[in-house]
């Protein structure tokens, strides 16, 4: 526990950055399927502005961690404090409203819909305007349209992908559409944003433009990370502190230097050599 | 070589969200809508009016209205022709029991109704999809004509249940010619068909293809699913209902419940599948199509095969054309002949020199 406090302190005054006090706390977590335990008494917290990083081997619970977070699984156990409010009962749109967003392991786009629509959609918690409004297309409805258009806009000149605003996500090859998808949770201003696998199935260009990309909006836009990542020399290049589950256990926690020297991090994960 | 977009520059974020984004649309869709307003009522005789654009019309809202469902939505329904019927005998019964309402107010109300009852039918959508929420709303068909045939009261007791459409008339002007019923109707089609359009470019229209395309990840960025999908009955049973209203009322003048059968529900779903699934245009097209191909083909036959064919030929062929058109577009283009329509508009922005 000192070791962690230490820790934060270094990388607070290390990183040129300032990493603020605790916005997200999960106490105790247990989730439980039927019998199968998925986690098992986790406890670990996110401090405003840091890169937190989920590692584990297949099936350690990292995407159930994240939809714990998001309010789409429900603990049985355990208290999740966000913006210092304790959570109760809730549900993922919830989540959306108090400032959680999030990217998926395998992409989530809606298929159908253009690249701007698809990042419209991811906006749409901050639009008012009603369906008679929308139906005339006038007033209110309108002026929102515009007024939000310019945000997204923003976004898209962010990610780079200003020439293909208006072909449908289908039609994306799977690196472009990774960063589709990261722009549909940043156009939602998120103060929380997941990252479920940011860089899978990327080639080294990718992954390098997807690290940028994820620095940036934790440098410019204040936005709090939180994400999984199988790619070892990633997650200890760009994380700020680094939690370790096996087995929806959790076996480590801390900066990547301490997590790579944990001799049960390494016997889990990193391997050992014999 | 006419229909290009060089030069046409869009300045604001406002030019770039237009219905017609290009010009030669703009154009052609204002002079598509006066050709239909000025120049149809003028040269077209009373039995195209009235046996044919009246009925395309009314059959494209309510191929509109379930393509809300089902095309943007993503949530399939078999009941189009039971909320038509709400919509036409609540309009009969808000015509019958108050005094001087004003036509298009019963139409309106009549359609509200239709949206409450599609909003009741549409709950089983929060637990089941696809084929099984097909058959739930199967349930509505079955249920809906059976409540309007049960209790005489919807038909003001008239025997058998039929309902004789009262005179429409607005603002002391009678609507009672085939040519002022088909303006009517025109009117009330163009209006809807509009804001449609708007919905679907909009929040709300975003918001039914999200819960469509990826129900899991609308969810978490924030969309509630069980209050778009209800919006999508709701908005989608309210052009049915406004629709079984016209057809009670500029189209046919008697309908009893009957009328409103699952053969019409299955007639408005072959619609929006050869016309193209989540496409307004489409909604149109395949109304346009199911309606004219009969009269086509009749024309057809008689001119060219004669009298020589056994009774019933005509009709047998229409199904067996029907079927196997709705077998062709299902495999080659699911999205109808309005996906046809853009390719073309496509290709032809590109010719002569495509590449």
């Amino acid at each position: 526990m000192m070791m962690n406090d230490m820790a934060q302190e270094a990388v607070a005054a290390g990183g040129g950055r300032k990493i603020g006090e605790v916005i997200l706390d999960l106490q105790n977590i247990s989730l439980r399927f039927g019998g199968v335990k998925a986690l098992t008494d986790i406890s670990f917290d996110v401090r405003k502005h840091e890169i937190r990083a989920i590692i584990g081997p297949n099936g350690a619970g990292k995407s159930s961690m994240l939809n714990v977070i998001n309010g789409v699984y429900h603990p049985q156990e355990g208290r999740i404090v966000f913006h210092g409010e304790e959570r109760k009962e809730m549900e993922p749109y919830m989540a959306a409203s108090q400032g959680i967003a999030r990217t998926f392991q395998n992409i989530a786009l809606f298929k159908g819909m253009s690249v701007l629509d698809n990042i419209m959609t991811g906006r749409h918690m901050k639009m008012n305007a009603g369906l008679l409004s929308h139906m005339l297309y006038f007033g209110r409805a309108q002026k929102e349209e515009i007024e939000h258009r310019k945000k997204v806009e923003e976004v898209i000149d962010f990610l780079e992908i200003q020439s293909i605003r208006k072909t449908p996500v289908g039609r994306l090859p799977y690196g472009l559409q990774k960063r589709v998808e990261l722009a549909r949770a940043l156009a939602a201003d998120p103060d929380l944003l997941l990252l479920d696998e940011p860089m899978a199935g990327m080639n080294v260009e990718e992954k390098q433009d997807m690290c940028r990309f994820i620095l940036d909006v934790n440098d410019q836009f204040g936005t709090t990370i939180v994400l999984i990542e199988h790619d070892m020399g990633v997650v200890m290049d760009i994380s700020d502190r680094v939690v370790v589950l096996d087995y929806g256990k959790k076996i480590g926690d801390g900066t990547p230097d301490e997590v790579k020297s944990n001799p049960e991090v390494i016997a889990a994960y990193l391997g050992t050599s014999h | 070589m006419l229909y290009r977009e060089a030069g046409q520059f869009k300045a604001s974020y406002q030019e770039d969200a237009q219905i017609f984004p290009i010009r030669q649309d703009r154009v052609g869709f204002i002079a598509l809508l006066a050709f239909f307003f000025v120049v149809v009522p003028m040269i077209a005789n009373q039995y195209w009016l009235q046996a044919i654009l009246t009925p395309v019309l009314i059959f494209s809202l309510a191929a509109l209205g379930l393509n809300i469902l089902t095309g943007y939505a993503g949530q399939l329904s078999l009941g189009s022709a039971a909320f038509m019927a709400v919509g036409a005998f609540a309009t009969y019964n808000f015509m019958l029991r108050i005094d001087g309402i004003p036509f298009l107010v019963a139409v309106v109300l009549g359609g509200l109704c239709a949206a409450g009852v599609g909003i009741l039918f549409g709950l089983p959508s929060l637990r089941i999809k696809g084929f099984y929420l097909a058959v739930a709303t199967l349930a509505a068909q079955f249920f809906i004509v059976w409540v309007l045939v049960k209790f005489p009261w919807f038909s003001n007791y008239s025997s058998s249940g039929v309902i004789t459409a009262q005179e429409i008339n607005i603002l002391g002007f009678a609507f009672n010619t085939p040519e002022t019923k088909y303006l009517l109707t025109l009117l009330v089609v163009t209006v809807l068909a509009l804001a449609a359009k708007n919905m679907v470019r909009s929040t709300t229209g975003r918001k039914w293809m999200a819960v469509r395309d990826m129900d899991v990840a609308a969810e978490v960025i924030g969309i509630r699913l069980m209050r778009t999908k209800l919006q999508a009955f709701a908005v989608s049973s309210f052009y049915c209902g406004v629709a079984g209203a016209l057809y009670a009322y500029t189209y046919l003048g008697t309908v009893e419940p009957e009328g409103f059968n699952l053969d019409l529900s299955f007639k408005i779903l072959f619609m929006i599948i050869i016309g193209g699934v989540g496409s307004i245009l489409g909604s149109f097209l395949g109304a346009a199509f199911i309606v004219l191909l009969p009269v086509f083909l009749n024309i057809f036959l008689h001119s060219f095969v004669g009298a020589a064919l056994p009774p019933g030929f005509g009709s047998n062929l229409e199904l067996m054309i029907f079927g196997g058109l709705i077998i062709f577009f299902l495999i080659v283009e699911p999205h109808g002949m309005a996906r046809l329509w853009q390719i073309g508009k496509e290709k032809l922005r590109l010719w002569p020199f495509p590449h």
